[in-house]
This record gives C-alpha cells, structure tokens and sequence, in this order.
C-alpha cells in the first residue's frame, strides 16, 4: 500500500504503460547504429531536454509561491541573440566563438531573470503578472532582433548542442541531466531547498526568522531564466535557426503542467525535482505516442487538459474534503469548510 | 510623472478631518489611474494627428472600435473578474472554442437562431463551472481557469483544427451589414461588432455602477472576509463573475467569426493577456476592489492607438506594438503599486 500512496506512483505508472505502447508499436525503440544509441527512446529524452530545463526552473519558482509565465519569451529571445550573432560570424564552426555566443545568450537569460525577480521581490508586483510583462514584451523584444525573419545559422558546433551525441548519449539530454543533478545536489544536500520552502510557505515568517526572502527570491527567477535561455539555445540548436515565434510558444503550460504532474503545490512551499523530471518526460512521451499510435494529435491537447484539471482538483483540500470526507467529517467541520 | 504628483491627496482625504468644506479640485485616488491613461490616450492621439496626415479623420476612433470589438468585450468580461480580485486565464480559449463550435454547427446546417444562443450558454456555463471550482474547492483562480485553458482549447482543435469557413446567410448578412454614423462631414460607416462592444460597455457600466451586484463585486474585491461578515453573497457573487467573464468571450467569439465568416481553433490565442493588460493600463486593480469599465475602455483604446500609429507609419516594426505594451503595462502596475501604498 505504501507504494500506492506515493505521489509519483501513478505518473511512473502511466508512463510505463505509455512505453511499453511505444515498444511494441515502433520498430526501432532502442538500437545502436553509427555508435549512437537511436531509436524512440532516445528521440524521447532529446526531445524532452529543453521542458525539462524549463520546467527544472519554474519547479524553483513555484516552491518560492511564485510563477513564471515569461519562460517562453525568454528561450525566443535567446535562441535569437545566438543564431544572430553566430550567423554574423566569420567562420561559423569556430568552437571558441560559438561557446563565447552561448555564454552571451545565457547572460542575457539571466539578466531577463534577473529583472522577473526584482519585479517580484524589490517592487512586489504578483508573480503571475510581473512575468506577464516579460512575456508579452519579450516576443516582441525576440521578433526585432531577428527583425521578423527565421535566421538560419550553418554551425556545426552550435547544432551538437541540439542533436549531437557524446559517449553514444544525446548532448541535448546530457545537458538537462547535468542541470537536473546539481539542482538536488544544491537543493538536497545543502540548505537552500530547505530555505526555499520554508520562503514558499511563509515569506514573512522566513524573513522574520532570518533567512534572506528577498534574496531567495530574485536567485529562483534568474536560475528560472537562465534554464529557460539554455533550452532556447537546445530548440534553436535543433532546427538550427532562430524563430521568434513559435521558439517556446505556449511552453510556460507544458512547463506548469510538468511540475503540477511530479506533486509540487502550485501555492508553494514544497517541491519534488525528480517529480517534474518525470513529469516533463511523461508529456514528451505522451506526444510521441499520440503521433507514433495514429491518434489525431489533437486529442494530445485534450488528455493534457483532463489531466490537469483531475491534478488541480485532486491537490484543493476543500475538494478532497468535499467529495472524499464526506462521511469521516464532522459536520461542524463540514461548515467551516463550507464557509 | 504627473500622476505621482496627484496622489498625495490621499494623506488628507483619508485622516480624521474629513469634513472640509473648501476643497480645491484634486482628483480622487481611484481615479488617478483613469486619468491617467486619458491624458495617455489624448497625448498618443494628439502626436499621431500631428505626425501623420489624415489621422485625424473621425474614421480611425471609430474604426478602434470596429478593430478592437473582440477585445473589448472580452476585457470588460475581464474587469468584474479582475475586480473580485481574481483572474481569468481562459478567455481566449473559450473564444477558440466558440468560434469552432460555431463555424461546425453552421456548416453542419443548423439554425443560427440556435447555434447563437447555444454557443453563449456554453460560454458561460464553462464560466460558470471555472467559479464553482474557484469557491467550492478553494483552488487559485488563475491555476483552475488555466485548467479551463487547456480545456476550452483542447476541445476546439478537438472539434478541427483547421479553419472552416461559414457560409450561413445570417452571419453573412451581419458581416456584409454596414452602419452608418452621422460623424463629421461625410459620415462614418462601422460594423455591427463595434456596436454591439459598446452595448457590452454600457452595460457593464450600469451594471456596476448602479445595482447590488456591482456594489458586492466591489466589496468582495475589497476584502472578500470582510464582505461575508456583512452578509453578501460571496459565493454567489465569485461564480456570477466568472459566469460574465464566460459569456463575454463566448460573446467576442460569436463577434470573431462574424467579422472574420471562419472558426479557426487558433483565433483568440493569447487574448487573455491583451484582454488583462487593457484592464491594468485603464487602472482596474489587480488586487480587486477598485476600478471601472470606462477604464478598461480607454485602455483597448490604448493599445489599438497603437497598433493604428504603427499602420499608420508604415515603416515601424509591427513587433514594437507588442514591446510598448509591456511597457505601458509596467509602468501602471509600478503606478498602481505606489497608489496603494500610499494609501495605505
């Protein structure tokens, strides 16, 4: 039973279930070919790579309270500063250059999550519309650097990062992996995951107890913007061009959806970093297997909705209360709840 | 900034000394936003009049209301949400969705004195449903109408994702349908859309201002404990909002595919944000209780102001009408910010 009641039990389950559909209905699920591992599996976890880094930092994000709906802006603006400046390059495939570019694309990340989090922690304006700001603005901060047109850059360094292999494992996939083991080794084994609950839960209490919740605060956002810049480059890198309008479109759901799935409570104050992992992958596989089975991928919208819709509820304590309690519930209680 | 020069008033108004008898004008608090974005709105006017030819004819404010129909009434649905001190995420998908069901049910031969009202009922119950899940079960507004979201537009690229176009005589018959304005010399010809926009403003206004019901909206945006101790209907009043807000982008969906003949799944993406950014530059409050639909009025006018300059110049990058939102939107929201501080 202890097993059943684990909050990442049914999302494994369901993921299981989905790949073990993948394995018998795709001919080429896990092979070597060329030295590379090939096949399904892996066309999974690269295409994954760039939800789970952004939603590796919206999980920080909401266990401080908080949201970030400008994710998407942020990887479009990035994706482009890159591919302009690699596609003003002399020698496109010189390694130095495009590391430097990558490094500049990231600082401006971060620097967009930088102004979130002031916005946030220094003004105080509500999360959700604080990023909002970013979010409407950044597309259009994106569209002027590529002034409207998809840049197309021919830059064999910078296309590793998007479908490159290193030790027969996708770059892509190895980057979010790295990303996701130094975000529990720093949240797990030192006491900023604590902090971050405890500034998720109470603010005031944290402040009132020492612990720097502005500070926190604002470092979430730009850590949130910098993952959000590094999957930018990994979706520009991929398709090998900047395109400033459907880079991250709509991503901020997926993302919130990913979290919501590994058991973090959007009101904060707790947060799983191996849940939104397996979240993340969950909706990858997901697409895949909707366009792999023959089902019209419109219905792939419609599950994701259902299921965040049975999430949200079964997370609303008044709902368990409600529909489950019904008959353990004191009435009185039963009022108080009710009112 | 001359807003923050206005604010000060607050100091005096709300002490103990409140029966002054000689005032001098000085705007209320909660009309400093408002005001604001008039002087906004008059200042963009007057340089597009000055910088470009023609743009004073009477045409381009009433073609703002033609080209910003959907939004405003979208928007006005917003504001009673936003005024309870809540949000509505889900405004463009419910305008996808109605627009699709619309266009479906259409082509499939039903009656458009059917298809009209069934499409509006729809709208409403999903907002209806989004309220009962936000007062029942105590779940953040913003998390459940993004659940509504990914419902609503679930459904409607469900339904077909392409566009279908209409062929019905009524709806037609609407769209081809031109009014007249006696404005100016020759007269001024706009859409029934842009009609039925300020109908939807007019209303909404009354509504607010004069009824019960806009007074509660008011007091439980207010302080929504302090509103049930009095006695209001909280409940009643959470759900009845999100039911407008509903029916108000079932409404603009109806308008989209009116002025458009088609149901695409994709129209309406992204509405939302327009439809909260017009309420926060017309000085709605995003922590609820203060604000007016004349304000989420000037504030539509405010971004097809700009996007009208941005046609208007020919040479500007349409991308700019997007960067000078979000500009304008955090301009307020720091505005708004320093008029409730000091007002508290």
């Amino acid at each position: 039973m202890t097993i059943l009641k684990n909050r990442l039990f049914w999302p494994s389950l369901i993921l299981a279930i989905l790949l073990g559909i993948n394995m018998f209905t795709s001919q080429q699920f896990l092979m070597i070919q060329d030295g590379h591992l090939f096949g399904t599996l892996i066309d999974i976890l690269r295409g994954s790579a760039p939800l789970i880094l952004v939603a590796l930092g919206m999980t920080l994000v909401i266990a401080t309270g908080g949201i970030d709906l400008s994710v998407g802006s942020v990887m479009a603006i990035s994706g482009a500063v890159a591919c302009l400046l690699i596609s003003e390059l002399g020698d496109q495939n010189s390694v130095g250059s495009v590391l430097l570019i990558i490094g500049i694309a990231i600082g401006a990340s971060l620097l967009l999550g930088l102004w979130n989090g002031v916005l946030v922690a220094a003004v105080g304006i509500q999360p959700i519309i604080a990023t909002l700001i970013l979010m409407v603005a950044g597309r259009g901060v994106a569209q002027l650097i590529t002034e409207g047109q998809i840049i197309n850059v021919r830059s064999e360094p910078y296309a590793t990062l998007g479908s490159g292999f290193f030790l027969a494992v996708p770059v892509a996939f190895l980057i979010a992996a790295a990303a996701v083991v130094l975000t529990i080794l720093l949240t797990r084994r030192t006491a900023l995951g604590l902090l971050l609950e405890s500034v998720g839960g109470s603010p005031t209490a944290s402040r009132l107890a020492g612990i720097g919740a502005r500070r926190i605060t604002i470092m979430v956002y730009v850590v949130a913007g910098g993952l959000a810049g590094l999957a930018g480059l990994i979706y520009s890198a991929n398709i090998r061009s900047a395109d400033s309008i459907s880079a991250g479109s709509l991503i901020e759901l997926d993302a919130i959806l990913a979290v919501v799935i590994g058991g973090t409570a959007l009101i904060g104050g707790r947060f799983s970093v191996a849940g939104t992992v397996l979240g993340a992958i969950l909706i990858q596989t997901l697409t895949v297997t909707v366009v792999a089975i023959d089902i019209r991928p419109e219905a792939n919208l419609l599950f994701k909705a259902v299921v965040v819709v049975a999430l949200c509820l079964s997370q609303s304590p008044d709902f368990r209360a409600k529909v489950f309690g019904r008959f353990k519930s004191r009435p009185a209680a039963r009022e108080v709840a009710a009112a | 900034m001359t807003t923050m020069d206005m604010t000060p008033v607050v100091k005096g108004g709300g002490g103990p000394e409140l029966n002054k008898r000689r005032r001098v004008y000085k705007p209320n608090t909660k009309h400093v936003p408002i005001l604001a974005t008039l002087l906004l709105l008059v200042i963009m006017y007057s340089a597009g009049a000055a910088n470009y030819r023609n743009f004073d004819d009477p045409s381009v404010i009433v073609n703002l209301f033609r080209d910003n129909a959907v939004l405003l009434v979208v928007a006005v649905g917003m504001t009673f949400v936003i005024l309870t001190g809540g949000i509505d995420l889900s405004v463009g998908a419910v305008i996808s969705l109605t627009t699709t069901l619309t266009a479906t049910l259409l082509q499939g031969g039903w009656p458009p004195l059917v298809v009209l009202p069934a499409v509006l009922l729809l709208g409403a119950l999903i907002g209806a449903g989004q309220g009962a899940v936000i007062h029942f079960f105590k779940v953040e507004p913003f998390i459940a109408t993004l659940a509504g979201l990914f419902l609503a537009r679930g459904l409607a690229l469900f339904i077909n994702q392409h566009s279908i176009p209409i062929r019905d005589k009524v709806w037609t018959a609407i769209s081809d349908y031109r009014i007249e304005l006696p404005i100016g010399e020759d007269g001024v010809v706009t859409k029934p859309i842009a009609i039925v926009a300020v109908l939807a403003v007019l209303i909404a206004a009354a509504v607010l201002a004069w009824t019960r019901f806009g007074r509660n909206v008011y007091a439980i945006g207010g302080n929504a404990d302090s509103a049930l101790l009095m006695g209001l209907p909280v409940g009643r009043t959470k759900i009845a909002v999100y039911t407008i807000s509903g029916f108000c982008a079932a409404l603009g969906g109806v308008l989209f595919s009116i002025n458009s003949t088609s149901g695409w799944a994709l129209q309406g993406n992204g509405l939302e944000l327009d439809a909260i950014a017009a309420c926060v530059i017309g000085g709605v409050l995003l922590t609820g209780g203060s604000g007016f639909v004349w304000g989420t009025l000037l504030g539509v006018l405010v971004s097809g102001l700009i996007r009208t300059i941005i046609n208007f110049d020919g040479g500007l990058n349409s991308a700019w009408a997007r960067i000078i939102i979000g500009v304008l939107l955090f301009a307020f929201i720091v505005m708004q910010r320093i008029v409730t501080r000091k007002a508290k």
